[in-house]
């Protein structure tokens, strides 16, 4: 609870247990979650919250710009001290627990950046619309994750021979209130279990995880849908099967396994399970409507991203596409951080302009200009990112 | 004697009540802390959900927003059938009961008045927040 509110509850021990503090009876989710007030909600029960692409110019996605996805009700009155994360499953070597300060001390600690995109960013240019939160273009960020290793604690409990998946586990409380249903509980193949930047978090930017984004211990797998880094995470499960947790089947974070019309509809056994996210890009400055003095060089800068993969090439085009000029872009931090791009553009005539901006990863594919296949439940849309600008 | 009975019953009934009320109230989630005004309509729209005034509104009300907010259904736009398969998932995983002579006045309050719209395959850039950049 002290996490939430930032500091110690003075004679808190004294409160009762039922008993909310004013501070978190605030229905501001701005102050209650230390957001900026430019954030927008999409929902508030379960929070729902989106960046706009400006906010995200900080290289490092500092917790004030970082997107919420909550499917269920956040827990409260988490005591770190007791907590204990489990590791079972079929094809663990044998049931271990760690408390938090086993995780600290009994294996080494790592700091990555990592990019964490919700699956269905983007959802609402879809046409014909997909249910769900209508994410514009902010549901992205990339911030310093400190942890263990995942695949060290999964090392230390023994993998059997026979292991496929893991799946997560947490105490977020299902929307019903139903104490036998979880909100979700998605999980990852071994081998991307096993990479050396899947973390068990316990820090972002340098400070404990706030309480909306997964305190005390959060799996964090970069670069695919942030829906498989589990907040609030007590059981990790060794699975010999795809892990079958809530939003593992169905239509949850699947996609058309072959190419369909827009509206179609596809049978849950046609539907494929997202791995590692597309490519993508954001021009995060300047904000959409800048108005320039003719003569001077307008400067944009943004990140770039792609999934497993590194971004190769950024471009930007002021003639719908008719044109395509290389951007600077600099190498990830580390693999799976977003990348920073830069680019000083000429603007002879006065008028109005777009500036798109398309990423290619390291194996060629691009950003489409027009939306990407269409899919029942609006995902995986990376196309491409564009400003308005007047030139006077 | 009689008397005196009384005044001890009234008093338990007194000390249950409150009882039932503390009770109730250590179940409660700090969001709804907050008083709910009653279902007042100011321009067509329902103040407490954001839900636009029609036919099926109160329905809408009593059955869809005591597990997830109104923003989940104002936010999406969908056909009689994408709402139905909504409701049918709701059913499948997330508890939703059935909703009986409900549903079909639910389903034609959201269809009519959430429908979908033809985005097409890329929308115009609508910037209407100019600004002078320095």
């Amino acid at each position: 609870m002290a996490s939430l509110i930032g500091a110690d509850i003075v004679n808190g021990s004294l409160m009762p247990a039922s008993y909310s503090p004013l501070a978190l009876q605030e229905a501001d989710p701005f102050k209650l979650f230390g957001k900026d007030k430019q954030m927008v909600v999409l929902n508030n029960k379960p929070w729902n919250i989106e960046a706009k692409a400006h906010l995200l110019n900080d290289t490092v996605t500092p917790n004030k710009f970082m997107f919420i996805r909550n499917n269920g009700l956040m827990p409260q009155g988490i005591d770190s001290s007791n907590w204990v994360l489990t590791i079972d499953g079929e094809s663990v070597e044998g049931e271990k627990t760690y408390t938090l300060n086993d995780l600290k001390t009994k294996f080494q600690q790592h700091t990555y950046q990592l990019t964490l995109e919700c699956g269905g960013n983007g959802r609402s240019e879809f046409s014909p619309p997909a249910k769900g939160n209508q994410w514009t273009i902010g549901a992205v960020s990339c911030a310093n994750w400190t942890g263990v290793r995942l695949g060290d604690v999964l090392r230390d409990a023994g993998i059997k021979k026979d292991a496929v998946y893991i799946g997560y586990h947490a105490v977020d409380e299902h929307l019903s209130r139903d104490p036998s249903k979880e909100p979700i509980s998605r999980g990852v193949p071994m081998d991307k279990a096993l990479q050396d930047e899947t973390l068990l978090a316990f820090k972002m930017n340098g400070e404990d995880i706030p309480l909306v984004h997964g305190y005390p211990l959060r799996l964090v797998a970069g670069g695919w849908p942030a829906s498989a880094s589990g907040k609030w995470v007590n059981r990790i499960s060794v699975r010999n099967k795809e892990h079958d947790g809530a939003k593992m089947g169905g239509s949850s974070y699947r996609v058309p396994c072959k190419p369909v019309a827009p509206g179609s509809k596809v049978e849950d056994k046609d539907m494929c399970i997202i791995m590692s996210m597309p490519v993508k890009s954001l021009i995060t400055y300047p904000k959409s409507g800048a108005v320039i003095k003719a003569g001077k060089t307008l400067t944009i800068g943004g990140h770039a991203w792609a999934g497993e993969l590194e971004v190769d090439q950024l471009k930007y085009s002021i003639d719908f596409g008719a044109s395509w000029i290389n951007c600077n872009l600099r190498r990830p931090t580390n693999r799976l951080a977003w990348q920073h791009f830069s680019a000083a553009i000429p603007l002879s005539k006065t008028g109005y302009y777009e500036i798109w901006a398309k990423a290619i990863d390291s194996e060629g594919n691009a950003q489409p200009m027009v939306l990407p296949g269409w899919n029942p439940k609006g995902y995986l849309n990376n196309a491409c990112h564009r400003i308005a600008i007047k030139v006077v | 004697m009689y008397r005196f009975l009384i005044v001890i019953c009234a008093l338990v009934l007194i000390v249950a009540i409150i009882g039932i009320y503390f009770v109730d109230k250590s179940n409660e989630e700090y969001t709804s802390v907050s008083v709910q005004g009653a279902d007042e309509i100011e321009n067509g729209v329902h103040l407490k959900t954001g839900l636009v005034e029609g036919v099926g509104l109160m329905e809408t009300v009593n059955n869809c927003t005591s597990c997830h907010s109104a923003k989940l259904l104002t936010q999406n736009r969908l056909s009689k059938e994408g709402w139905v398969s909504a409701i049918r998932w709701m059913q499948e995983t997330q508890n939703l009961w059935d909703l009986g002579k409900n549903e079909e006045l639910i389903v034609n309050y959201l269809a009519k008045n959430y429908p979908p719209e033809n985005k097409g395959r890329r929308e115009i850039l609508d910037e209407t927040d100019w600004y002078e950049l320095k």
